[in-house]
C-alpha cells in the first residue's frame, strides 16, 4: 500500500498561528449571563424543559428531544432562567435559546460524578452517556457524536481516526488541548475505539505542531493500538475526507460517508468531551476557544462555558484594537462573520477571530478570467469557476451536474481566486436552491 | 457597540494575487521582447508598441463609456492586448494600422461579449486576423533589416522571413521535376543554411513581426510567468512538442523524419504564441486534460497551415480556432470528482 500522505489540491494560506501558539489555556471567569441555544448541532432542535424563573444547576439539562439525531442542551452555570426566547446565534440566524443569570456559585448537578470503572461499561451505556452529555462534533460540523458512533451493522468500522490537524489558520484550540489534556483525549479515543470495536486508531496532526506530535507519540507508546500520523501542512488537511485520504489512501465515495469505506473521524475536542461524559457523566458545557487575530489586544486560548457571549471573551483578551473591523465565529477559511459580540459561544465555536481593517476590507469582485486556480486547488476535484457561473445564471441543473453537492465548502477556491469572486457564497446558494427544489418536488 | 463589522461570506482571507497584478506581471514579462524589438528594428518599433497599447486602452475606455459600464482600463488587460497585437505586426507598418487593429480587437473581440472574462477568442489575435484580411501587404512584407542580421536569417536571401524562404525552397524540392537543376541546388543550399543558422533565430537576428524574433527574450519572460505560476506548462509544452514532432516527421524535404524541428520551433510566432497567447486564461480550457488537448490541437493546426496551407505561418489562426473549442473541451474533460 503506497500513497502520498496528503491529498490532491489544497493551498497554503498564511498560518497565523503565532498569535496564540504559546498561550497556555486560561479559564475565563464565570459569565454573569449565558445564552444557550437549543440547537447547536445538526439534526432536530431540542425542546426547552425549563421556563422563566426556574432555578437551574450547572450541568442540568434544559432542552431535550426524543429524536435520535439530536442532542440535549445543558445549563453551563447555576442560576435562574430569565428568558426562553429567540436570540441571535453565531450561525447567522435567530434561534430559541435559554438565558440564565448566574448565581456565581457554580453549583453542579448531583449526577456529575466520576465512575472509575468506565472502561468496563457496555457500549450501549457509553453511547447513552455520550448522547445525554449533549456531545456534537466539536471540529465544526457539530454532528451528534452518538449517531456517528452507531454505524449500521453492514458497515463495520476498521479504522478510527482522531483529527488533531487543525488546518484552519489562526486557531490553536485543538493544539493546546492536545498539549494540556493529552491523557484525557487518548482515553476518549480508547472509548471511541471500544464502542466501534476497532483496534486500529490513527491520530492525524499537522507538522506545524511538533510539540503536540512528540507528546502524543510519547503518551501513545504505552498503548499498542494507536499511531500518530504527522501530516504535511496544507489546507484543508483537516477536512474529514482529505484526512482519511492522507491516512490510508481511501476515498470516501462522492455523496457517501466515511463509514462507507470503514473509517470514522472524530475531533480531539470531541474525544475529550466523550471521555468526560463516559467517565463522569459530565455534559458538554465548556470548550476551548482561541480568541485571536489582528483586531484583538492580547490573543489567548480560553476555557469557556458554552453560552458565554463573545463580548466577555473579547474583553478578557484586552478588548478590540482600534482597527478591529471583522468579527468571526471560527477560523478565517470557514468561519461566519458576525454583526456583534452579543452572540454566544456554542459547542462548535473553535475560535473567535477579529481581523483589522486592512485584512477585513472587502475586495472588488471582478469577472472570472478562467485562470483555473480554483480548479487546481479544489480538494474535491471540482471546477468551482463553472459551478458558480451556473449558479449565478440560475442554471441549477448544470451546477448539480458539475457536482455542486460534493463541495465541502472549505473555501480554498475563494481564497485563491485572483478575481476575488465569492465562489463559496454561490456554491452554498446553489446547494440551498437545489435542496429547496428537491423538497418542492417531494 | 462601538465597533461596526464587515459582513461577508467565508473565507475571510484572500490570496494576494489579483487580476491587475496578473495582467501587469504578464505585461512585464513581455517587456524583454519589446526591448529586443526596439534594439533590432529601431525606434519605429517603439512607436508601434506605444501606439498599439495606447489605442487598446483608449478603445476600451471608449467602449465602456459608450456602454455605460464601469471603466476598468486600470486592470491591465487592455495593455496586455495592445502589447500582444504590437508584437504581431511588422515594424514598418504605418502607425494607424495597429491602432485600427487594437480598436477592432478590443471592440469586436472583447467588449461586445461583455468585456474581460467573457470574450471567446483572444482579442489581440482578432485584431491581427482583421489586419491580415484587410491589409495583407502591410502585414506580410518585411523590409526592416534587423540589427546585425538579415530578414531571412541567412545571407543568400534578403527579402523574406525564414518561414517564407523555407516554404519557397521546400516547394522547389518537393516538385523537383518542375524546376531546373540550378534552382534545386540553390534550394537545397538555402534549406541547409536555414537549418544551420538557428542561432540567428534564437537570438533574434531575423526579420518578422516585432515579437516573433528573439526566442531568448521571449523565453526569459515566459520562464518568469511560469515561476510566478501565471502560465502553466501544459499548453506551451504540448503545443511546441506537437509542432516539433510533426515538423520532424513531415517537415523535411527528403521524405518522412527528415525535418528540422528546431527550425520550426524557433521561427515565426510559435514561441510568442505558445507562451503568451495560447495561454490566455480567458480563452483556454480550465481543466487539466482540456489544456493538453488545447495545446496539442494548436500544434496540429499550426503544422498543417505551415506545411500545407496557404500562409507561411499559422500560429495565430490555430490559436483562434482552438479558442472556439474551449467551452466544448471544458465540458467533456470535467475532472472526476473526489470519491467519484
Amino acid at each position: 500500500m503506497f500513497h502520498r500522505k496528503s491529498f490532491r489540491g489544497g493551498a497554503h494560506p498564511p498560518e497565523e498561528k503565532h498569535w496564540t501558539e504559546h498561550e497556555a489555556i486560561q479559564e475565563l471567569p464565570l459569565p454573569e449571563i449565558v445564552v444557550i441555544p437549543l440547537q447547536q448541532h445538526i439534526g432536530a432542535p431540542a425542546e426547552p424543559i425549563v421556563q422563566k424563573g426556574d432555578t437551574v444547576l450547572t450541568g442540568q439539562a434544559i432542552g431535550k428531544t426524543d429524536k435520535f439525531v439530536s442532542v440535549p442542551s445543558h445549563a453551563s452555570v447555576s442560576g435562574i432562567v430569565t428568558a426562553v426566547e429567540s436570540r441571535p446565534h453565531p450561525m447567522g440566524t435567530n434561534l430559541l435559546s435559554v438565558v440564565i443569570e448566574s448565581d456565581a456559585k457554580d453549583t453542579w448537578t448531583k449526577s456529575v460524578k466520576s465512575d472509575p470503572a468506565f472502561m468496563e461499561l457496555s457500549t450501549e451505556e457509553m453511547k447513552k452517556r455520550i448522547q445525554e452529555a449533549g456531545i456534537a462534533g466539536m471540529g465544526g460540523a457539530a454532528f451528534p457524536s452518538h449517531v456517528k458512533l452507531s454505524p449500521p451493522p453492514e458497515k463495520p468500522i476498521e479504522i478510527a481516526l482522531l483529527n488533531g490537524v487543525e488546518c484552519e489558520p489562526f486557531l490553536t484550540a485543538d493544539h493546546h488541548l492536545m498539549l494540556e489534556k493529552t491523557d484525557e483525549i487518548l482515553q476518549g479515543f480508547q472509548i471511541i475505539m471500544k464502542i466501534l470495536e476497532v483496534n486500529q486508531g490513527i491520530i492525524g496532526i499537522e507538522k506545524n505542531k511538533p510539540d503536540a506530535i512528540q507528546l502524543m507519540k510519547d503518551k501513545t507508546a504505552s498503548y499498542n493500538n494507536m499511531t500518530i500520523l504527522p501530516l504535511h501542512v496544507k489546507y484543508p488537511q483537516g477536512a474529514e475526507k482529505q484526512l482519511i485520504k492522507a491516512a490510508n489512501g481511501r476515498e470516501v465515495p462522492a455523496g457517501g460517508l466515511p463509514m462507507d469505506i470503514g473509517c470514522l473521524v472524530h475531533n480531539v475536542g470531541t474525544a475529550l468531551a466523550i471521555f468526560e461524559a463516559v467517565s463522569s457523566h459530565k455534559p458538554l458545557i465548556e470548550r476551548i476557544v482561541t480568541v485571536t487575530g489582528s483586531g484583538i489586544e492580547s490573543p489567548k486560548n480560553l476555557l469557556v462555558r458554552i453560552g458565554t457571549p463573545f463580548q466577555n471573551l473579547i474583553e478578557f483578551c484586552g478588548g478590540f484594537t482600534q482597527s478591529a473591523a471583522k468579527l468571526i465565529n471560527g477560523g478565517p477559511m470557514m468561519g461566519i462573520s458576525q454583526l456583534s459580540g452579543d452572540v454566544p459561544v456554542i459547542k462548535g465555536t473553535s475560535g473567535i477571530l477579529v481581523l483589522d481593517e486592512k485584512m477585513a476590507k472587502l475586495d472588488l469582485e471582478r469577472p472570472c478570467i478562467g485562470c483555473a486556480r480554483c480548479v487546481d486547488v479544489c480538494p474535491m476535484n471540482l471546477v468551482p469557476s463553472q459551478i458558480t457561473t451556473f449558479v449565478e445564471y440560475q442554471k441549477i441543473d448544470d451546477a448539480y451536474r458539475m457536482g455542486v453537492l460534493d463541495c465541502i465548502e472549505c473555501g480554498t477556491c475563494s481564497f485563491i481566486c485572483p478575481a476575488k469572486r465569492n465562489l463559496i457564497h454561490y456554491i452554498k446558494l446553489g446547494k440551498a436552491v437545489w435542496n429547496e427544489r428537491q423538497r418542492e418536488a417531494g | 457597540m462601538e465597533h461596526k463589522f464587515y459582513i461577508s461570506p467565508s473565507p475571510h482571507i484572500k490570496d494576494s494575487d489579483s487580476i491587475p497584478k496578473i495582467m501587469y506581471t504578464v505585461a512585464g514579462a513581455l517587456l524583454p521582447a519589446g526591448i529586443g524589438a526596439v534594439y533590432f528594428f529601431g525606434l519605429q518599433a517603439l512607436w508601434v508598441i506605444l501606439m498599439t497599447t495606447a489605442a487598446a486602452v483608449i478603445s476600451e475606455l471608449f467602449c465602456q463609456s459608450l456602454m455605460k459600464r464601469p471603466v476598468s482600463i486600470t486592470d491591465g488587460s487592455a495593455i496586455v492586448t495592445g502589447l500582444l497585437l504590437a508584437y504581431n505586426v511588422p515594424a514598418e507598418v504605418p502607425l494607424w494600422l495597429p491602432a485600427v487593429g487594437a480598436f477592432v480587437g478590443i471592440a469586436v473581440g472583447k467588449m461586445v461579449f461583455g468585456g474581460l472574462g467573457y470574450n471567446p477568442m483572444n482579442p489581440a489575435l482578432i485584431g491581427r486576423a482583421f489586419l491580415m484580411a484587410s491589409w495583407p501587404v502591410h502585414m506580410t512584407v518585411f523590409n526592416t533589416v534587423p540589427r546585425a542580421g538579415t530578414i531571412s536569417g541567412i545571407d543568400a536571401v534578403t527579402n523574406a522571413t525564414p518561414l517564407n524562404v523555407f516554404n519557397q525552397a521546400r516547394d522547389i524540392l518537393t516538385n523537383m521535376s518542375e524546376h531546373t537543376a540550378e534552382q534545386v541546388s540553390e534550394a537545397t543550399q538555402i534549406i541547409s543554411q536555414l537549418y544551420g543558422f538557428s542561432g540567428n533565430l534564437f537570438f533574434g537576428r531575423v526579420g518578422g513581426c516585432l515579437g516573433e524574433t528573439s526566442v531568448l527574450l521571449l523565453l526569459i519572460g515566459a520562464l518568469f510567468l511560469m515561476y510566478r505560476r501565471i502560465i502553466g506548462w501544459k499548453i506551451p509544452f504540448t503545443y511546441i512538442g506537437t509542432v516539433a514532432l510533426l515538423t520532424w516527421i513531415f517537415g523535411g524535404t527528403e521524405g518522412l523524419f527528415s525535418g528540422n524541428p528546431f527550425f520550426h520551433v524557433f521561427s515565426g510566432g510559435l514561441i510568442l504564441g505558445a507562451f503568451f497567447m495560447a495561454t490566455d486564461m480567458v480563452t483556454t480550457p480550465v481543466t487539466f486534460k482540456g489544456r493538453l488537448i488545447f495545446g496539442t490541437g494548436c500544434g496540429l493546426l499550426t503544422v498543417i497551415i505551415r506545411l500545407w496551407g496557404g500562409y507561411p505561418e499559422g500560429v495565430s489562426y490555430s490559436i483562434l480556432l482552438m479558442n472556439l473549442t474551449t467551452p466544448l473541451l471544458d465540458r467533456y474533460t470535467k475532472p472526476k470528482v473526489f470519491g467519484g
